[in-house]
């Protein structure tokens, strides 16, 4: 099979418009940015400043203090702006982002969040992913669908929530959800899996759309 | 002028028990000779207010390493694993907030805000203890200002009078903490003579910095 990731930010990169403002979140997220369609000018915004980030330098051509979000080394394209984090969140939460891609622990059929901490165990903060979530006009989570087996995507999240009822799609190797008012619907499948097989990774019910496509 | 005064003298200022801002996202804009040099004094029992805790050998980071920080107000600790060691071991608080919110809770004070009312955090553990308002048929929570004993700082560029340029995503919390401790030290990559960064490009204006320290182009 190809790679997991590959497939999930290879389908991400088509949920934008032609000069969409768009934030990756660190991890496979950030993987997106490499798959965005021919003829599609997206302008990346970078929750530590600046906006249309670049692709990454090449060893021994780093700029100084220059990175992106996840401290890895970036460039900037024509047309970029530096801010504060004042400025940068105005953007974030006031409403200026077409869309967010972030990962998630759990995701539920409601459009619940949860991804900054697991009680206990694991407790590395929100950062910016609360306000990006609340703000953004388009919320992606980008995943695999399950975690080693275990079902991430569920009726209820049992994580403390980043946020409440804000994810519109989740984008997964096996296929693609939206969440609406009735509940989570199937509206693309991964040929490589059946319905059955994308059912019994869920925990959540998922509504089979009757136009149910091929992933791409 | 009387601003410029050594990293030893500037960072004799901050005492014992204090609580400090300091710039940086992931380390990235960091007064790291100011940093070393508290480290140095081992100047301790610090409230931090810091973007993130950075990593273990960068920025404010190296203070939570050094275990000079007794409570941290902080967006995200996940890069760190001493700041996750030492909240188990109850040995640093850690206060967790959206990373905006900080953002405006920093402005806020500097501004002579009352506080800021934002809907991000509703629904989430960040709502406990909170008051909540209903303006307009929306709910928001009523976040409070955050200000500082001493706020430190970096700049790319920082001319005689205090007036600071800032380097490419080096900006991040700087500006906004510049604005809201009772006491401002700045770290500066370059200092400049006072004329030679055009007024436009200036970021924070040289009322808020109360001393200037050379970074002696550190990670350059």
């Amino acid at each position: 099979m190809s790679d997991i990731r590959a497939i999930i930010a290879k389908r991400v990169a088509k949920e934008f418009k032609d000069g969409d403002i768009v934030n990756l979140g660190i991890g496979l997220p950030i993987l997106v940015a490499n798959y965005i369609p021919e003829g599609i000018d997206i302008s990346f915004q970078c929750e530590n400043g600046y906006i249309r980030m670049g692709p990454e330098p090449k060893p021994g051509e780093e700029i100084k203090d220059l990175v992106n979000a996840g401290a890895v080394p970036a460039t900037i394209l024509d047309g970029a702006a530096f801010f504060d984090s004042a400025m940068s969140f105005a953007i974030i939460r006031g409403g200026h982002i077409d869309a967010t891609v972030l990962g998630a622990l759990q995701v539920d059929q409601y459009g619940n969040l949860a991804n900054w901490m697991i009680p206990g165990k694991l407790v590395p903060g929100m950062g910016g992913a609360m306000d990006l979530v609340c703000g953004a006009k388009k919320v992606v989570i980008a995943m695999e669908h399950t975690a080693k087996g275990k079902p991430k995507i569920l009726k209820q999240c049992t994580l403390p929530l980043t946020a409440a009822n804000e994810v519109d799609v989740i984008v997964t190797e096996m296929g693609v959800m939206n969440v609406t008012d009735k509940g989570l619907v199937l509206t693309e499948i991964n040929p490589e899996y059946t319905v059955e097989q994308v059912i019994a990774a869920t925990e959540a019910d998922l509504i089979i759309s009757e136009n149910l496509r091929n992933m791409q | 002028m009387k601003k410029i005064i050594s990293l030893e003298d500037a960072v004799s200022k901050i005492k014992d028990g204090m609580s400090v801002m300091c710039g940086g996202f992931l380390g990235t804009g960091a007064p790291e000779a100011i940093i070393d040099e508290i480290i140095r004094q081992d100047i301790k029992d610090l409230t931090l207010i810091i973007n993130d805790t950075s990593f273990i050998n960068i920025g404010g980071g190296k203070l939570i390493n050094h275990k000079l920080v007794k409570k941290v107000i902080t967006s995200h600790i996940g890069t760190n694993p001493q700041s996750g060691l030492q909240m188990n071991a109850e040995e640093l608080e850690v206060v967790l907030v959206p990373q905006g919110t900080l953002a405006e809770q920093i402005r806020a004070a500097g501004a002579g805000l009352g506080g800021v009312l934002t809907p991000v955090g509703l629904g989430t553990l960040v709502e406990n203890g909170k008051q909540k308002i209903f303006l307009n048929d929306k709910e928001y929570l009523i976040e409070l200002p955050i200000k500082a004993d001493v706020a430190i700082i970096k700049g790319y560029k920082i001319d005689h009078m205090g007036n600071i340029l800032y380097n490419n995503s080096a900006r991040n919390m700087n500006p906004l903490m510049a604005t809201a401790a009772d006491l401002v030290i700045a770290e500066a990559d370059h200092i400049v003579e006072v004329g030679s960064i055009d007024p436009n490009h200036i970021v924070t204006p040289g009322l808020f910095v109360d001393y200037i320290v050379n970074g002696g182009q550190i990670n350059e």
